[in-house]
């Protein structure tokens, strides 16, 4: 296997780096548009109002935080699990950047207001067009990688990116086709119901694909690395990455139950979803129980804590989210605080934390290091965004519960 | 069903459903065929990867094993039960449309008695009611908030509801027919009328006169007999306003879309046009009926129970 400086760590670091900053920026902003729901006077000019901000929340958070640190981890453990260095260093440098600008040209269209209304799709077609662009290059560079691998077998986090790349490429162009009117206006392909549902297809896989295949993809490197210990069950990976990538793409239909949506369509979104707790719960039995006989580590190592309460959030997202999926309960979930409730317990707490904690591991490795500058200042880290996150969706909870009996 | 273009793709469809779940469950049982007795070692599958990357190979946790399959079960008999296969309805002959109906004949039967008590009453009656003016609120608040205000304070260009200014009359009736039919409010664009941006600031200066605001009173001159023969046809020659146009009160403080130079001039350059939606095409009558003495009752001097 080739020395450590052989690796492409420099496009590693800079999206490493880039996570903590629109991590820091999303998260800012979502902290401006909650006390907004409480102060609306907070609204202070058209392009600091609520609902040109609130796209740029989620933006930021999934796509400049999160997206930056799917790059990061999936860069950093593809070299490292082929043995080889990355394919296309310059197609690498291509991808930091046109996703950089890709985050720049969000942070400044929506607080304009050129918005394509698409939930989590809210950028208008030429930004669209450089994210296809710089997803086909992400995908070049990390499928060219594994296919000059030095090693027979591609390891589990492998399919888990790679199937998260492909799909998300897939996704995006759909439900992004339009018709462009002028450069900042397009109208979609699509109308009505159909509209709709493409929407939530893709909406929907976005959480399946982006924030959680890829986001197991991190955990099945960066898990038993931290751990030091082999991952608990091969034949448990395969069963659930070919179940939960197959069941993910039926479950759209449940953001459209009791609408103009034909109830059969409706139906088949529910069932797949509830098909669906079992192959999620393999993923986070797989994390955890990679840990059983070093339950110890836990004690002292704060970036393993993080890495677990993860996975503890992780399991509790997706039996929430099925049972959500139910039509009663959704008759009385949907249009409350317990919907954005739901979706925080998985985006802090699962996909948050598991970012968190890869993060800490790679930038003393990146930069030569043997650990961070503070390691309480991580433990310290882990407690306040831990208790921040049950608060939230404690709260939301509770909200939620009595906005839907109301 | 309606949706299918033809029946090959309802079958077609339903048939790639039931092939997807089983496939769930022959993936499933082809896995979980390893055994591991207790004291026998599980071992890795012998791959390694970054120096020391290995993978045990533990058989499927049983527990795990039967959650799945209980999952694939309860599709199952819930897709023989619900419409999920195509054109198939299900053995109940349930639909969402069909829960709709259900829900609402269930609310017709226990809340139609009290409307029916209320519809025969007169509205200052009801007006006066307190029961009646706690299901007025919430209906109000359903129906008629989004743009009049949770307080019926109302907002630029959307009517106050509390400020005894009717544009259209403030009499049970005339508030029904509102409610009812809906109004659209039109001030034509009198630019050229009153000749121009300066006519039209003249006039403006006039129409601040009629409520004692400061005007330049040279302006105000000047603005007056272009009043009364362009504007007075609608708003009268004292600009008190007429409800059978909806044309509103210039004499009085309450400016519908501004009261600023600006917003006057505006008006009168490029005209006014609102519109109330009709409410009766989904409101039964006896909910126009109390929605119609709450806002009497926002304002009206009543006997108070």
């Amino acid at each position: 296997m080739p020395a450590p400086q052989l690796y492409n760590y420099r496009v590693v670091r800079q999206f490493a780096i880039m996570t903590v900053v629109w991590g820091v920026v999303g998260m800012a902003v979502g902290v401006l548009i909650a006390a907004q729901l409480i102060w609306p006077e907070l609204n202070l000019a058209p392009w600091l109002s609520y609902g040109r901000l609130r796209p740029l929340h989620t933006n930021a958070v999934i796509f400049g935080f999160g997206g930056c640190a799917l790059f990061a981890t999936s860069y950093y453990a593809v070299q490292r699990t082929s043995h080889v260095r990355l394919f296309g260093d310059a197609l690498a440098s291509f991808t930091f950047w046109g996703w950089q600008a890709v985050i720049v040209a969000a942070a400044i269209s929506l607080p304009l207001g050129f918005t394509s209304s698409k939930e989590y799709a809210e950028l208008e077609w030429p930004i669209d067009v450089l994210i296809a662009v710089v997803w086909v290059a992400y995908a070049v560079v990390f499928l060219g990688t594994i296919a000059r691998r030095k090693v027979p077998h591609i390891y589990v986090a492998n399919w888990f990116f790679a199937s998260f790349i492909l799909t998300v490429a897939v996704l995006h162009i759909v439900n992004s086709a339009a018709i462009p009117v002028t450069l900042t206006k397009s109208y979609s392909a699509f109308a009505g119901v159909q509209d709709a549902m493409v929407q939530w297809w893709y909406g929907h896989n976005a959480v399946g694909f982006f924030l959680t295949a890829g986001f197991l993809g991190m955990m099945y490197y960066y898990v038993p690395k931290q751990a030091g210990r082999p991952i608990y069950s091969y034949r448990l990976s395969v069963v659930h990455f070919w179940a939960l990538i197959f069941t993910y793409m039926w479950a759209g239909p449940h953001h459209l139950h009791y609408t103009a949506l034909p109830d059969w369509v409706q139906t088949l979104g529910m069932l797949f979803s509830l098909i669906l707790i079992a192959p999620s719960w393999g993923g986070m039995i797989n994390g955890v129980m990679t840990l059983s006989g070093a339950w110890y580590k836990l004690r002292d190592d704060p970036v393993l804590k993080f890495m677990i309460v993860s996975l503890s959030f992780y399991g509790m997202a997706t039996l929430e989210g099925p049972l959500m999926s139910i039509k009663t309960v959704n008759a009385l979930s949907h249009f409350t605080d317990w919907t954005i409730g739901h979706v925080h317990s998985g985006a802090l707490g699962w996909v948050g934390l598991i970012s968190m904690g890869c993060i800490y591991y790679l930038i003393p490795r990146l930069y030569g290091r043997t650990e961070m500058a503070s390691v309480p200042l991580i433990t310290l880290h882990f407690w306040i965004a831990t208790v921040g996150i049950v608060l939230y969706i404690a709260a939301m909870w509770i909200a939620g519960v009595m906005q839907g009996l109301m | 069903m309606s949706e299918f273009t033809s029946d090959f793709w309802g079958i077609y469809v339903g048939l790639i459903t039931v092939v997807s779940i089983v496939a769930c469950a022959v993936l499933l049982q082809s896995m979980s065929t390893r055994r591991v007795a207790k004291d026998e070692p599980v071992g890795t599958t012998g791959h390694t990867w970054d120096e020391d990357l290995t993978e045990w190979n533990n058989p499927l946790p049983r527990w795990w094993i039967w959650l799945f399959y209980i999952t694939i079960a309860f599709s199952l008999v819930y897709l023989a039960l619900y419409p999920g296969l195509g054109m198939y309805g299900g053995l109940l002959g349930w639909s969402s449309t069909g829960q709709f109906r259900e829900e609402m004949e269930r609310a017709e039967a226990k809340y139609g008695p009290i409307y029916a008590r209320f519809l025969a009453q007169d509205i200052r009656t009801v007006a006066a009611d307190p029961e009646a003016r706690a299901i007025g609120q919430r209906l109000f608040l359903n129906f008629c908030s989004q743009c009049h205000g949770s307080d019926a304070g109302g907002a630029k260009g959307i009517p106050n509801l509390r400020d005894r200014d009717w544009l259209w009359g403030g009499e049970p009736e005339a508030i029904r027919t509102s409610i009812a039919e809906g109004r659209t409010g039109v001030m034509p664009p009198l630019g050229a009328a009153v000749g121009g941006d300066e006519g039209a600031k003249d006039v403006a200066h006039y129409v601040f006169s009629l409520s004692g605001r400061t005007h330049d009173t040279l302006r105000a001159f000047r603005g007056k007999p272009r009043f009364a023969a362009v504007c007075a046809a609608c708003h009268g020659p004292d600009g008190k306003g007429n409800p059978q146009l909806g044309a509103p009160n210039l004499t009085d403080s309450i400016w519908l879309h501004g009261g600023s130079e600006a917003a006057v001039i505006e008006a009168v350059m490029k005209g006014r046009k609102n519109e109330m939606p009709a409410h009766k095409l989904f409101l039964d009558e006896a909910k126009i009926h109390l929605l119609t003495a709450y806002v009497y009752g926002l304002s009206a001097d009543l006997e108070r129970k």
